[in-house]
């Protein structure tokens, strides 16, 4: 291994601009003669829209223009697509209302945008939307997930009875019941995966221009795929010529699914852009983001586990309604069935599993893929129905997982849920991760717990996630309206240093280190003459961007076959110049040799002759040295492993302590290890905050009772213990890298196993469910209510 | 509107600002200082901190005015050149950024933490960086970027 190629810990090159604090957020990028825009929003839940009276706000100090619904009327903008399309269980296609980027006529959740004021300063613009009158009738509201289809619920759509935006289901339930007759034991669960607000650090930005001369628009925003949002925006929204708009993604300050979307304020800026004839840039406040950023998981669930008097797994059957919000986010529909329902075999034998999905509209923010997507929200389901089957067998939760587990010689294995998994090695993770955390001493740790007032409780998590995403075709086949391959064009310069533009985009993930490290080894080219470059569509190929951990899979798979192409062709320059047959040349380190001699051209050498071809064989051959290339992927990636969670927990306070946190991951070959640990690390903090700290919660009456940090508890430094990573990898079979992807295992992992831990540590007090997230005060009246129930 | 003079990074800067104008906005907007980030608007994430004086502050909860005299120091008045101050280079070591938004206000609170407490142990770590918010990282590697700071500082 060299010290930059495949495996080794790179330092990251993109540090050393974010640590001297010259790093370019879209919020960094002032412009000439720019304006700011302040989006005014909707204080009710659901309200008819009587009138606007924008004249005080027009004429107010340094305002230049005020728009609202009528104006998007006016311009005949469209409103914001969606991307995938769910097909119910009749055949009936999804009910898709519309999604304008300013409401003209009713308001549908708190923070729905209802106009907007160009101004000099941001201040100003906020300042005169103050001015701004809207006469609301409010209406009545739907925020409750359980309660939005059921009868008297408020419409939050009229063509959407009972709020069903669609009644889905994957597998055979006869069969299923079937197989339930069968059983010796049946494990029951009635779950919440609570609704979280994503909260990527760099609050969302957009800055919209309009060049007079050109007539061409450029939208610079906080966006993980700048591509799409080009496409959506010029195609959907502003019905502008694709070729006319530029969309840059520069640093982009995290994102986790939040800023896959097209958002409103992206096509407000680009449109008010032109209006104004001078730059209009608008950034959210951290209270804005939770109103109006896509917000993430939000399921309840019913499931039930038919079991053998072996402890083996006969059947599942699950029942989920998924809240969508008011409106159909890019990709929301999908979330909630083809990226969660087809885990649901997890990494067991279940042979027959049925699975029901109502998702429903409410008066809330839209709910779209947030860091796992679907897959914690599955593994959430298995891994804590597993464990309650744990129970009710009295078989130890990791033998009983042992029991179920599909075979490390099983591969490839079709599960029932559609998907092939096409390698894995579950026993070992688990061995390994007993092992790390000590799980035969566990006992012992109890009762040092017990004596000093504390319960103890150690929990398991087994689980599988799809990544990679995904074959066109297959997505194609179930509703996604997009292409999910992925781009990369490979530039070798006439003096041999090498530009590698992607459509992927990193966020935090640092490909511009290991996506390096990744051509440095294959190309034989020294680390520092190689420049990732992503995120602008004027520079980049058509991509698709980054999320589902598809980054390496499926855009490292695209570098691959560009630089296949691209030694390729130096093989035939090299068997030119060295007067030798093509089939002789071999490539090796960045170096072109005839087999068996001493007769050799560096890459560089070749590069050189390509682009001054005087001794070259021109009439067989182009010029220059750049090839691009598309991968789609004939499968998705399936990385799994075993998360270990203890914790402890107070009596009088309730407070859940974690105290230990093992994983042991599945993630396909590894490029960067120090980068791999750093993504389980940020992984499992969202899965704590999930599991014990987070939690979206709107009341009665629909309004966001969390709207800022103040009420919405985001993990913190002192909230986890040091994190104990590593891997075990087994290769994915079916993609030139053997990767899998690291980005959400932590996030999808990490929950059931700190949940299991928490119900681990109250069982012995008769807590039977308690809901994420485990906070001090849900613990504490769980703790005292089994206590008054047992008096 | 008033006048504010103070000297940022070494250098004495002044200018009019409007009575509300935050030192942050003052720092990225009058002096094209974006290094300083706003994550919030509830002083609860970090992302802006700097030095006024040699003491950490969230410079979304000063105005400019209240800083009229002072000596602010912001992330990029840290590396002498090219060359990492020893906290900016273990968190590079230590991997202790991805996305990097939060990276300037936890480097320049660590700073603060190893000037009070030269060898500060893990859990007080954790606890001093409670008023930061990074949600990448886990913090993990943070905690380890800021003891292996403290021992070079230290040394």
């Amino acid at each position: 291994m060299s010290a930059t190629g495949i495996g080794a810990p790179v330092r990251r090159v993109e540090d050393f601009r974010f640590l001297t604090g010259r790093g370019t957020y879209t919020d960094d990028l002032n412009q000439p003669n720019q304006t700011h825009a302040y989006i005014l929003r909707s204080p009710h839940p659901h309200a008819r829209i009587k009138g606007i009276k924008t004249a005080k706000a027009a004429k107010a100090k340094g305002v230049i223009a005020v728009l609202t619904g009528a104006d998007v009327v006016k311009d005949d903008l469209g409103g914001l697509p969606c991307g995938w399309q769910v097909t119910d269980r009749h055949g009936k296609p999804m009910v898709e209302p519309p999604h304008p980027i300013l409401v003209s006529d009713v308001v549908r959740h708190v923070g729905d945008q209802v106009a907007v004021v160009i101004a000099e300063t941001h201040q100003q613009a906020r300042d005169a939307a103050e001015l701004i009158e809207v006469d609301y009738q409010v209406l009545p509201s739907a925020t409750s997930t359980a309660n939005a289809a059921k009868k008297g619920a408020a419409l939050v759509w009229d063509q959407a009875p009972n709020n069903l935006c669609y009644d889905w289901t994957l597998g055979d339930e006869q069969a299923a019941n079937a197989a339930f007759t069968k059983a010796k034991h049946v494990a029951k669960v009635d779950i919440v995966n609570n609704r979280l607000i994503p909260n990527a650090m760099e609050p969302r930005a957009a800055v919209g221009i309009y060049d007079t001369a050109k007539d061409h628009y450029t939208l610079h925003t906080t966006s993980q795929n700048p591509h799409v949002i080009r496409l959506l925006m010029s195609a959907y929204v502003l019905k502008l010529p694709e070729h006319k708009v530029r969309v840059n993604a520069p640093d982009v300050g995290g994102a986790f699914g939040s800023k896959i979307f097209h958002y409103a304020e992206e096509a407000i800026v680009t449109w008010a852009a032109k209006k104004v004839r001078r730059p209009a840039r608008s950034t959210a406040e951290r209270s804005e983001s939770f109103m109006s950023d896509a917000h993430g998981r939000d399921h309840v669930t019913h499931a039930e586990l038919a079991i053998d008097a072996n402890g083996k797994f006969l059947a599942m059957k699950v029942y989920t309604i998924a809240n969508m919000g008011a409106y159909l986010s890019t990709f929301a529909p999908c979330v909630p069935t083809y990226l969660y329902a087809l885990l649901l075999a997890g990494t067991y034998t279940t042979p027959t599993i049925f699975c029901e999905v109502k998702a429903v509209f409410t008066n809330t923010v839209p709910v779209d893929a947030y860091r796992g997507a679907g897959r914690p929200e599955a593994t959430y389901v298995v891994e804590r129905i597993v464990d309650e089957a744990a129970k009710v067998t009295g078989i130890d939760p990791a033998e009983i997982r042992r029991r179920n587990f599909i075979p490390r010689d099983a591969f490839p294995y079709q599960t029932p849920v559609v998907v092939q998994y096409d390698s894995g090695d579950y026993q070992s993770t688990l061995d390994m991760a007993l092992k790390q955390s000590d799980y035969a001493g566990f006992e012992k740790r109890r009762a040092d717990s017990a004596k000093r007032g504390k319960l103890r409780g150690i929990g398991l998590s087994t689980y599988i996630e799809a990544c990679g995403i995904a074959p066109s075709a297959v997505v194609g086949s179930v509703g996604a309206r997009a292409g999910l391959y992925e781009s990369a064009l490979i530039r070798v310069h006439p003096t041999g240093s090498v530009t590698v533009l992607t459509g992927s985009h990193s966020h935090g993930q640092g490909h511009e280190t290991t996506f390096a490290q990744l051509v440095s080894e294959r190309m034989g080219v020294e680390f520092k003459n190689i420049e990732i470059v992503h995120g602008d569509t004027d520079k980049i190929p058509f991509g698709m961007g980054t999320y589902g951990s598809r980054s390496l899979a499926v855009g490292g798979s695209a570098m691959v076959k560009a630089m296949d192409k691209i030694i390729a062709k130096g093989k035939k320059i090299a068997a030119h110049l060295l007067e030798a047959a093509e089939a002789d040349i071999e490539f090796k380190d960045g170096v072109f040799s005839v087999a068996g001699t001493d007769k050799k051209k560096a890459l560089a050498e070749i590069a050189g002759a390509a682009y001054v071809p005087h001794n070259y064989p021109i009439n067989e051959l182009e010029p220059g040295l750049e090839e691009q290339a598309f991968y789609d992927p004939s499968n998705f990636t399936f990385p799994g492993g075993c998360h270990v969670a203890e914790v402890e927990i107070d009596r009088d306070t309730g407070i859940v302590e974690m105290v230990n946190f093992v994983a042991v991951d599945d993630v396909g070959r590894v490029i960067n290890p120090m980068i791999v640990e750093g993504q389980v690390h940020g992984g499992v903090a969202q899965g704590l905050g999930q599991a014990l700290l987070e939690g979206c919660v709107y009341d009665a009456d629909g309004q966001l009772i969390t709207g800022s940090y103040m009420d919405y508890t985001m993990p913190r430094a002192d909230h986890l213990p040091p994190l104990k990573v590593s891997t075990h990898n087994t290769l994915c079979t079916h993609n030139p890298l053997g990767v899998k992807g690291v980005g959400e295992v932590g996030a999808i992992g990490s929950p059931a196993a700190i949940m299991n831990a928490v119900h681990n540590a109250l069982a012995p007090l008769g807590v039977r469910e308690i809901q994420m997230p485990a906070t001090s005060e849900r613990v504490w009246r769980a703790i005292h209510g089994a206590r008054r129930a047992a008096e | 509107m008033p006048a504010v003079s103070m000297t940022v990074n070494g250098k004495k800067v002044s200018a009019d600002v409007e009575p509300r104008t935050l030192l942050v906005h003052y720092l990225r907007e009058h002096l094209g200082l974006t290094g300083t980030h706003v994550g919030c608007d509830t002083s609860q994430c970090g992302a802006c901190v700097v030095h006024i004086d040699g003491e950490s502050v969230k410079s979304c909860t000063v105005l400019a005015a209240q800083a009229e005299g002072a000596k602010v120091m912001t992330i990029e008045g840290l590396a002498d050149g090219d060359k990492l101050h020893p906290m900016q280079e273990a968190f590079r070591e230590h991997h202790a950024l991805q996305c990097g938004f939060c990276t300037p206000g936890m480097v320049m609170s660590a700073i603060d933490l190893v000037k009070q407490n030269k060898n500060p142990s893990e859990k007080e770590i954790r606890e001093w960086l409670s008023g930061n918010l990074c949600r990448c990282t886990g913090y993990h590697n943070i905690v380890k970027a800021i003891a292996a700071a403290a021992q070079t500082m230290r040394s």
